[in-house]
């Protein structure tokens, strides 16, 4: 599908670039311009998402077939023979979307959209803009690549915009937060480099324009034992390399969910950055995880995920008590709501980990949730922190009556994350407990019991903002006003509507999941009985 | 009328309530007429219409359940697994159709009462907003047909039970029993979310009719199926708030007293029973057995906590507990007609208990507020006294709610309570378990005793103070009327035409106990069918029971009232007295057997502590790591750096030091002085002169 001559794809990844040399351009003193074009640029993102949405055929699998793939855009970019010993060098660039990515770049154009607008107090507009719309290209990127060089590229092109919007336009610590989370993904890139660079040595297609046999970066080449070359580092199944590239790939997937123990850069970064950035973060870039996980970790290296999969869902049971334990003693709004997130990322790891339909369906499902009800939370913290300019739990209190339009609001989404039946948050965590309950009984078990903590603390952190007596000096904090109703409450209706009637989204990813999981589970348990496999 | 015809019924049934919701919430304070609580009680009414109509199609034409089922969520097929796939539904069957009924009743009373209670409230339509919602959440739980969104609409009574005690959030205490109820019902949900997760895991469907067909063809049976259902009754433990979990109930009578009558007496907290009796199929005969406990040691400590507490709406909550207990335990003891019953004449009765004092709380409210006493508790009963005179029909209507809680002839209560202490009889004597019977009976005189004080001290005798008495007043009709019904419905004639035969009532004809699926062996061997006989054993010993069972609850419940007359109105007995002499216990009793404190201090202080671990542990172990290893690093960055500075670049520095040395020497040399040059010139001419020619 093109406009224009060129794919929609690639549209919507690099609209926002577009938009950011318009928004370069803008004179000094048209502020206003350099928001409306940011805007538009994202709401323009989001109807291309509605487009993506409407021509979806929802028959077909993609994960590890090029044929099931959609939207799908090919070309040669580099090229170069005879570089020194490696060879001649050949590197795609290569889109596509399945059921994984599709829900992603739905959240993605959604999310940003409702984070431009959100940003529109910002001081220092034309930087914040530019750097905003790059890093929205980078997230887009990455959900829709799918060759691994090309990948790492929007990987790392995200990874710097977020490091001075946090550096620049955060609190008073932005320093180290900045350099705290630039230095951890960036950890998680190097590991990721490396297992790219040992999987481009060990695989080889034949080239179909010049056929000659040449190295490649394309991931669904490296889902294929086929293509591993005998006696290359990952070829065969099963081996110590293989194992070691997984755990590898994994700690740097994990650092970016965040699981524990690797998580203590998120409450910093999302303390200091500023409102729309901590949407995004938890919005978004969370997901990049989660979703690199699935992508890449789990078809390229299923019998390094059936290895490690009772210790992945044991992560997932850590993550989901740990983090709402942890929520529960902040004393920061916003700090609770990190580790909150924290929390809910466990389930979607959990439902990973179960490698069944229900468990990875709840998982991507709770992704797409977690998307936009901790969108919602961010937000709220931020409408709270633009009038009271702190964020200390314990100094609110009756703002029930103050604000009811915002307390409308907070309680949908305080439900909502609670896991209250009727809103999204609930259908996804209780499939990601049913499905792993089939796989693993008491980690399903001990989990659920993290529900119990999370009403726990939603509710106290309500009673101490929301109930009792007002203090003296918030008397005059005003309600919500239009602007932020206008970032809310769309994300509440969908709230609503999928807790209601998940159908949609679970459609759209359904036969992916079930191809997915049928060949992650057929190739790592095949390996498991025959030993090597060529 | 045909089925689907009473499908779409009872779909409109259950949304008209959130219509109200709906309409009220956004529009209900500044553009709806009287803030919308005529709407809400109007769209009520229409659910009430449609209920009876409902209910007598039901019973009177469809003897067979009706069920309508749609695809919910479709994932495809599934290996292991085959067509993986989420149906909900619609069950109407005479027990859902009897629940409809009642919960309609009482809510639209409840509405009606509530026009004149909450008269003036600050937030007066978001109120009965609440109201719709909670109607509605609670009619999702009768007419449900699975346990997915039996699950969902359990919780969203729960919420709107936390919206409703909290009601009054200004006030600490009301906004802490609030969240006490959610979380401690969150406790009883999680227990039956992994009961739900089993039956899900092993038989592939949430429907209550496959789900039974599956555990007939023996896909969940032995532990599991008894883990399932005891896991499953931990949700009714929750919300039914039966022993442990009963703590949250009276703290949420801190809620406004017609949702205290609503929500917390007749409907919400009798979900569990009913949740119960929806699944009594599959409970193994273990599983009734620890039923059968649970409702019984709920009963009997609740009812000794009801003794001795002086707030109107604490004595009633703990009245409601220990109700509560007893058709838990009726229920698990095999009456399962009798506990479901029992459910329904308590809901009138308790709800005409709770408006009832909801009328007295309302008439102190006024008088104190006029003789500006602030400080004064309305619902002290050591503050009433001798109210019969001032509020004639409100003390009559709560005379006959008394005397049926107390299981006395003519009244439905004691229609209902006489057949579940036979049913305790006959279990205690076939299972063995006596101690069951013996609480029963224990606890009937108990409720007698404890009700009969209740009534006294407020409405006999002389009013303890006169300047509030005077001012006392009988409440409105719209509040009255309500008070009326209620007490109508509490008599046998709704139930029966012989005041002494319960099982000449039509409950008892149109309810029936669902056959067991359970697999033999786990199953009562009293419960099964024998070869050549008609009934079985159980049956013939509940119908032996009957008689004896029927004069021994009137005996018990005689000596209570004998009993709360002797102390409380003819002071032969001084209440005083006994409790110095029994001063333990009594204090025991009087702090509720210090189930706040126990819990406060574990489980609350435990898992806080905790959290603050985990606090601790991220920002000084983790982070300690992670800031650790970045000042290692800069440390090791900082001593290259001097290594830098101090050993390479002093390395160079040296040569060039040295050579710097050297060639000051050299420098020395040429001083640039032509003389010195010469000299220098001369003397290598000697030298070379001397090695050359020398």
């Amino acid at each position: 599908m093109q406009i224009l001559g060129i794919g929609i794809l690639t549209w919507i990844v690099f609209l926002p670039i577009v938009a950011m040399i318009f928004v370069l351009l803008v004179p000094k003193g048209r502020e206003t311009w350099i928001k409306w074009i940011s805007v538009v640029a994202t709401g323009l993102q989001v109807i291309l998402a509605a487009v993506l949405l409407l021509n979806y055929r929802y028959d077909l699998a993609g994960v590890n077939t090029l044929e099931g793939f959609q939207f799908v855009e090919k070309y040669r970019w580099i090229d170069v023979s005879g570089v020194a010993w490696f060879g001649r060098i050949v590197i795609d660039y290569f889109l596509g979307v399945d059921g994984l990515s599709m829900p992603m770049v739905v959240l993605t154009a959604l999310i940003s959209f409702i984070g431009a607008i959100a940003s529109w107090e910002l001081p220092k507009t034309k930087g914040y803009y530019a750097l905003y719309l790059l890093l929205d290209t980078g997230m887009m990127g990455v959900f829709v690549a799918l060759d691994f060089f090309l990948f790492y590229i929007f990987w790392e092109v995200m990874l710097l915009p977020m490091y001075f919007l946090i550096g620049i336009w955060g609190g008073p610590r932005r320093e180290y937060a900045a350099i705290k989370f630039f230095i951890y993904t960036l950890l998680g890139s190097v590991l990721m480099l490396l297992v790219m660079i040992g999987l481009y040595f060990s695989t080889s297609i034949i080239d179909p324009v010049t056929g000659e046999k040449v190295h490649t970066f394309n991931m669904l080449a490296m889902m294929d034992p086929k293509n591993y070359e005998p006696g290359s580092i990952f070829s065969g199944l099963h081996t110590t390399w293989r194992y070691i590239a997984y755990i590898a790939l994994f700690i740097g997937f994990a650092i970016k969910v965040p699981i524990v123990p690797f998580h203590t850069w998120l409450p910093d970064a999302h303390v200091e950055a500023p409102t729309p950035i901590s949407v995004i973060l938890a919005g978004v870039l969370l997901k990049m995880g989660t979703y690199g996980m699935l992508r890449i970790s789990f078809p390229i290296f299923p019998d390094g995920m059936i290895k490690y999969a009772l210790p992945m869902a044991i992560l997932g049971f850590i993550n989901i008590v740990y983090g709402a334990l942890a929520a529960m003693a902040q004393e920061d709004f916003k700090k609770l709501i990190a580790y909150s997130s924290i929390s809910h990322m466990g389930y979607v790891v959990l439902g990973m980990a179960a490698l069944n339909t229900q468990g990875v369906t709840g998982a991507i499902m709770q992704m797409f949730n977690h998307g936009t009800i901790t969108a919602m939370l961010f937000l709220i913290v931020g409408v709270l922190y633009d009038r009271a300019h702190t964020r200390g739990l314990y100094e609110f209190g009756g703002l029930a009556n103050q604000m009811p339009k915002y307390f409308g609001i907070v309680i949908i989404a305080f439900f909502a994350a609670l896991g209250l039946p009727g809103l999204s948050g609930f259908i996804s965590e209780a499939f990601v407990f049913l499905g792993a309950f089939q796989t693993y009984k008491w980690i399903a078990i001990f989990s659920a019991t993290g529900v119990i903590i999370t009403a726990g603390y939603i509710l106290w952190t309500t009673q101490r903002l929301f109930f009792g007596q007002l203090p003296e000096r918030w008397k005059n904090l005003p309600d919500i006003n239009a602007r932020e109703l206008v970032t809310l409450v769309p994300l509440a209706i969908i709230v609503i509507f999928l807790g209601v009637y998940p159908s949609p989204l679970i459609n759209l990813m359904n036969t992916s999941v079930n191809h997915l999981v049928k060949f992650v589970s057929e190739m790592g348990q095949a390996g498991m009985q025959l030993g090597i496999l060529p | 009328m045909n089925q689907n015809t009473l499908i779409l019924l009872a779909i409109l049934a259950l949304l008209l309530p959130f219509l109200g919701f709906v309409l009220l919430i956004f529009w209900g304070r500044k553009r709806l007429p009287r803030q919308g609580d005529v709407i809400e009680t109007g769209l009520v009414l229409g659910s009430l219409v449609l209920s009876f109509i409902i209910f007598f199609n039901k019973i009177l034409y469809f003897p067979n359940p009706i069920e309508w089922k749609f695809e919910w969520v479709n994932f495809g097929f599934v290996e292991n697994w085959g067509e993986m796939k989420i149906t909900l539904g619609i069950l109407i069957d005479n027990l859902s159709a009897t629940m409809l009924v009642v919960v309609t009743v009482v809510s639209s009373l409840v509405h009606i009462f509530s026009i004149g209670y909450m008269k003036d409230d600050v937030r007066y339509s978001r109120y009965f907003a609440y109201l719709g919602f909670f109607t509605f959440s609670m009619l999702g739980i009768v007419l449900t047909n699975n346990f997915f969104t039996m699950y969902v609409f359990w919780e969203l009574v729960g919420v709107s039970s936390y919206l409703l005690i909290g009601h009054w959030y200004e006030k600490k205490s009301a906004s802490d029993a609030a969240k006490k109820a959610f979380i401690v019902n969150r406790v009883g949900d999680f227990g039956f979310f992994v009961g739900i997760m089993i039956i899900w895991a092993s038989l592939k469907t949430f429907n209550f009719g496959e789900v039974f067909a599956g555990i007939e063809q023996g896909k969940l049976s032995g532990g599991l199926l008894t883990a399932a259902g005891i896991l499953v009754f931990c949700g009714a433990i929750g919300k039914s708030a039966q022993f442990p979990l009963h703590v949250w109930l009276p703290d949420a009578m801190e809620g406004p007293t017609p949702v205290s009558a609503l929500i917390h007496a007749a409907t919400m907290v009798a979900a569990g029973v009913y949740l119960t009796a929806r699944t009594y199929a599959m409970m193994s005969a273990d599983a009734l057995t620890f039923i059968a406990y649970i409702g019984a040691v709920t009963a009997f400590i609740a009812a000794t906590i009801a003794i001795t507490q002086t707030d109107i709406k604490r004595v009633l909550a703990y009245s409601t507990i220990s109700q509560l207990g007893y058709m838990t335990m009726a229920l698990g003891s095999g009456a399962y007609v009798a506990g479901f019953f029992h459910l329904v004449t308590h809901a009138a009765f308790k709800a005409g208990l709770f408006l009832g004092s909801g009328s007295v709380i309302h008439a102190m409210h006024h008088a104190l507020h006029k003789i500006h006493d602030h400080h004064t508790d309305p619902q002290d009963i050591r503050n009433m006294g001798g109210l019969k005179k001032k509020m004639p029909i409100t003390y009559y209507t709560f005379l006959i709610y008394t005397l049926a809680i107390s299981g006395i002839p003519l009244t439905s209560g004691f229609l209902s309570k006489d057949s579940i202490l036979a049913g305790a009889f006959a279990f205690g004597k076939l299972s063995g378990h006596t101690a069951i019977p013996l609480i029963g009976f224990f606890v009937a005189g108990l409720t007698a005793f404890y009700m009969f004080r209740l009534l006294i001290l407020t409405f006999h005798g002389e009013p303890k103070r006169k300047d509030i008495f005077e001012h006392i007043h009988e409440s409105p009709k719209v509040m009255v009327v309500p008070l009326i019904i209620l007490a109508v419905l509490s008599l046998w004639f709704i139930f029966g035409p012989n005041p002494f035969d319960a099982s000449a009532t039509w409950v008892e004809k149109y309810i029936h106990k669902p056959e067991s699926v359970v697999p033999h062996e786990q199953q009562f061997e009293f419960n099964l069918p024998k070869e050549g006989v008609l009934v079985t054993e159980y049956e013939h010993a509940l119908h032996e029971a009957h008689i004896p069972a029927m004069l021994l609850s009137l005996g018990m419940a005689g000596l209570g009232i004998l009993f709360a007359f002797l102390t409380y109105q003819w002071g032969k007995i001084s209440a005083e007295k006994v409790a110095n002499a029994l001063k333990p216990v009594y204090t025991f009793l009087k702090n509720k057997w210090y189930f706040d404190e126990l819990y406060q201090n574990t489980f609350v202080l435990a898992t806080l502590g905790i959290s603050k671990f985990a606090r601790w542990f991220d920002i000084k172990v983790i982070d300690g790591i992670v800031d650790g290893s970045a000042h290692l690093t800069k440390l090791w960055s900082f001593s290259v750096g001097k290594f830098d500075w101090n050993i390479i670049d002093g390395l160079v520095n040296l040569l060039a030091y040295i050579t710097g040395f050297f060639g000051y020497i050299t420098r020395l040399l040429q001083n640039g002085k032509v003389q010195t040059y010469i000299i220098y010139v001369v003397f290598a001419v000697i030298v070379l002169f001397y090695i050359f020619l020398g």
